[in-house]
């Protein structure tokens, strides 16, 4: 039987940062590669001009703009709405308290949240909502399929009011983005859709375990299905950089500064790779709410003049920060998956993970350490920078390995659970 | 005739601490954990199978003969954290019934880096023989059974040995059988004794395999399998890591059962018998010559070296090692020689290996890393202290040189 998925997805690069929209993207593609039907509802903070009567997209920024891949099963339903699952740096506000009438679906929309979320959101994720359930109207579908939190509140609306099964696929819990201050706002959506899901697909076993300890939801419903990575996404085009001057080996942090991602371990363990080598410069690229925080740390800790902080990175410059790297560090405090690392591999740039990722537990070709322990984490830094045959096995073998996540196995995976959901064969 | 050869393999490294480019004491090796494998090992395999073995040979009135190769890092490992293991060992020796084999001291590739290595540890290791058992070995075996042609050449040249052995692989013997005795080219008296690795194998891999067609395999089977070599050759070579008793093949797989009615099953056919290399060696003229020019071992379907060399990493530790050798000696400095010595057991180049990576497999049981990678860092961490010792040793010899030199006489 050919299932026909609601899928509930993201914006996809390169018009936000981070996992969210990669993955989205990946899977979506690799599921019309399989030949499923899906319509995407795709949240769009853009305008978008349709085509009269068509519902196809018009004109775009860009070449490589998505509305314009050419997909087969999958058709965008592109929706207004300004959802971003991340914040920017400085960008801390109180969440308003508009309120729309999904009350009946059993959210408590004057909830207070504080967030590392952007202004409005708990309105946004609501009118959000509201606007996929009037879609869902004019579409014919089997299954529900929600990506993350934000969608959460409308997969679980759509499910009560249309009868469908629900799937919500974890990209990250609170747990990952906020350590142990959690937002309850944030926390109770996710817990309620979890509870309320037919099926819970988990990015990792990492995941998976913080789901079943942290949300009490029960073992037998939640899947991992492990991320894959998109073979476009490597660059084979020019040489090296000559920036900094080669004799310098360059490590690199490329993700968002915030607390998940774990800047200030990448910066204590560089002090003391400084200590044993000093021809190593450091590179963290990405913008995020610690940004001026880890900017002030390194200037702190007496090795200003060798970090360099490049702030958000896209496009050809991205290539060109994996292209100067000596190895690619994501010393994350919690990272579900951790797609970044299978691409700077794909960039021949070795990889240095932390093992609180669902990466660790996936991949072999990798250094690992516990994100805390920069004794370790700057150790293995300093061996990869020293030992030639080790950062050749590390780029060579870990290259391999890195092509060997696919999405169309992902998405296979994905079909299976739809099945299982469904009780179909 | 059909002579049964058992020869056990025994041998534990000095495992390495971990040890960060941050650290810089001389203390590379982790005592703890080195004492606790070898108690464990003692108390699973070792004791319980010297103490079956003596009430086997007691009970068979020298029928029964069996041989050990005991490497010299496991026999000091054991003086230290397992005398009682000793104790026994030196118990079977007095028998009469057990012979040991020579080999290099610390389990090292040392044949293919140093000629003068080599030498002295095969020399270190005879004289711990005869130290604690009182005979001198006759045979030879290699680390991991690394062997060509001119490991045999330079065993002969040496002197002192009847025998050498070698894995009996396909590729060297083609349609021969290794049940036979062969001679290595361009050696005048050295005998070449071949393992049988399939009958090997079925005691040290297959045993305890349900899916095996052959299971469960018992005493009187595998008896029956010896039974039929009687016409077809001299011997059966069963070559085995002493481990596969209760450690590898644990006790609950029945695997000391069958050792213990082993014995009895195989004399029960008249022409069967139970022989030690060096008795094998004497017993049987060697049928023809085994030509190995490239160098073999006992590991893996390949049975080449790959294990411990088949990587960049591996390559790279291992030439960095043997690189020290001039500085190391002219250090004069013993802890240091053998902290260097300590470094060239095979094991440490066993856990970088890549080779089965992707599927986990047999290595990953033995390694005490949880990646190739974390091996490979330890070790050139240890490396790199190391070979800082030697120059500050180099640096004290030149300057204590100076000092004497400007006293009066």
């Amino acid at each position: 039987m050919r299932i026909r998925t609601l899928m509930l997805g993201w914006e996809f690069p390169p018009y936000i940062s981070g996992g969210l929209g990669t993955a989205c993207f990946g899977l979506t593609k690799a599921m019309d590669r399989l030949g499923m039907p899906v319509t995407f509802v795709l949240p769009r903070a853009k305008p978008i001009r349709l085509v009269a009567g068509t519902g196809e997209p018009v004109g775009s920024e860009s070449a490589d703009d998505p509305l314009h891949y050419a997909f087969r099963h999958v058709r965008l339903r592109p929706v207004g709405a300004a959802l971003t699952p991340y914040a920017s740096a400085g960008m801390v506000g109180v969440a308003s308290r508009h309120a729309s009438g999904l009350d009946r679906f059993g959210l408590d929309l004057e909830a207070d949240s504080h967030a590392i979320y952007g202004p409005d959101m708990v309105a946004e994720v609501h009118r959000y909502a509201e606007k996929v359930l009037q879609i869902a109207e004019t579409e014919e579908f089997d299954i529900i399929h929600a990506h993350d939190w934000m969608t959460y509140p409308a997969g679980v609306a759509l499910a009560a009011h249309s009868g469908k099964p629900l799937v919500i696929h974890v990209h990250s819990t609170e747990f990952d983005r906020s350590g142990e201050h959690v937002n309850q706002y944030v926390y109770d959506i996710e817990r309620h859709a979890m509870h309320v899901a037919n099926r819970i697909i988990a990015v990792s076993n990492y995941t998976r375990n913080i789901i079943i300890s942290r949300y009490g939801v029960s073992p037998e419903k939640v899947e991992v299905v492990y991320n894959g990575v998109d073979g476009h996404g490597a660059y084979n085009g020019g040489g090296r950089q000559a920036w900094p001057a080669k004799t310098d080996k360059v490590v690199l942090f490329l993700g968002r500064i915030t607390m998940q991602k774990g800047p200030e371990y990448f910066l204590y363990a560089a002090k003391k790779v400084l200590e044993k080598m000093n021809n190593v410069k450091f590179i963290m690229a990405g913008d995020g709410d610690l940004l001026y925080g880890s900017i002030e740390l390194a200037a702190h800790l007496g090795i200003g003049h060798q970090v360099f902080f490049t702030r958000f990175l896209r496009g050809d410059d991205v290539h060109k920060a994996y292209q100067m790297a000596d190895l690619y560090v994501m010393p994350s405090v919690s990272e579900p998956f951790g797609i970044a690392p299978l691409e700077a591999l794909q960039h021949d740039v070795p990889v240095l993970v932390s093992k609180q990722s669902g990466i660790a537990e996936a991949f072999r070709n990798a250094l690992k350490v516990d994100f805390w322990d920069i004794n370790e984490m700057a150790n293995k830094m300093i061996a990869v920078l020293r030992h030639p045959p080790l950062h050749e096995m590390l780029r060579v073998e870990g290259r391999k390995e890195a092509f060997r996540f696919r999405w169309e196995d992902s998405a296979a995976r994905v079909n299976e659970i739809y099945h299982a959901t469904l009780g179909v064969a | 005739m059909a002579s049964v050869c058992f020869y056990f393999q025994v041998h534990q490294p000095y495992r390495l601490r971990h040890y960060t480019i941050f650290d810089n004491g001389p203390d590379y090796f982790d005592d703890n954990k080195n004492a606790q494998v070898c108690r464990k090992v003692a108390h699973k395999c070792y004791l319980p199978t010297n103490r079956l073995l003596l009430e086997l040979i007691k009970a068979h009135e020298g029928r029964f003969k069996v041989s050990f190769s005991i490497t010299g890092v496991v026999l000091e490992q054991f003086r230290n954290y397992a005398p009682e293991v000793l104790a026994t060992f030196q118990e079977l020796a007095a028998t009469g019934c057990v012979e040991f084999l020579a080999e290099t001291y610390y389990h090292s590739l040392s044949f293919l880096y140093s000629p003068s290595e080599f030498a002295a540890q095969v020399q270190a290791h005879k004289e711990l023989i005869r130290e604690l058992f009182g005979q001198t070995p006759q045979v030879f075996r290699n680390t991991e059974l690394v062997y060509s042609n001119a490991v045999a050449e330079t065993i002969e040249r040496t002197g002192g040995f009847k025998a050498i052995l070698a894995e009996g692989a396909d590729h060297i013997l083609g349609y021969r059988s290794p049940n036979y005795i062969y001679r290595p080219p361009n050696t005048q008296n050295l005998k070449l004794l071949l393992k049988n690795y399939r009958l090997s194998d079925d005691i040290a891999f297959r045993f305890s395999n349900p899916h095996w067609s052959e299971w469960p395999m018992r005493a009187p089977k595998f008896a029956q399998w010896i039974n039929a070599v009687n016409g077809n050759g001299f011997t059966v070579n069963l070559f085995v890591d002493y481990e596969t008793f209760g450690e590898h093949q644990w006790e609950d797989t029945g695997i000391f059962d069958f050792l213990r009615c082993l014995p009895e099953e195989v004399l029960k056919h008249p022409d069967n018998n139970f022989m030690t290399p060096s008795e094998v060696a004497d017993a049987y003229e060697s049928v023809d010559i085994v030509d190995v020019p490239r160098l073999m071992s006992w590991a893996d379907t390949e049975r080449d070296l790959s294990a411990w060399l088949g990587n960049a990493m591996q390559q790279n530790a291992i030439t960095q090692l043997y690189s020290l050798e001039r500085a190391v000696k002219r250090s004069d400095d013993p802890d240091l020689l053998e902290d260097w010595r300590k470094l060239q057991t095979s094991d440490h180049f066993y856990y970088m290996c890549t080779k089965w990576f992707a599927d986990g497999d047999v290595h990953k049981y033995f390694n005490p890393y949880n990646s190739p990678y974390d091996s490979y860092i330890n070790f050139m961490n240890v490396l790199d202290n190391l070979s800082m010792r030697c120059r500050a040793g180099r640096h004290r010899h030149q300057s204590q040189g100076s000092i004497t030199t400007l006293l009066p006489a």
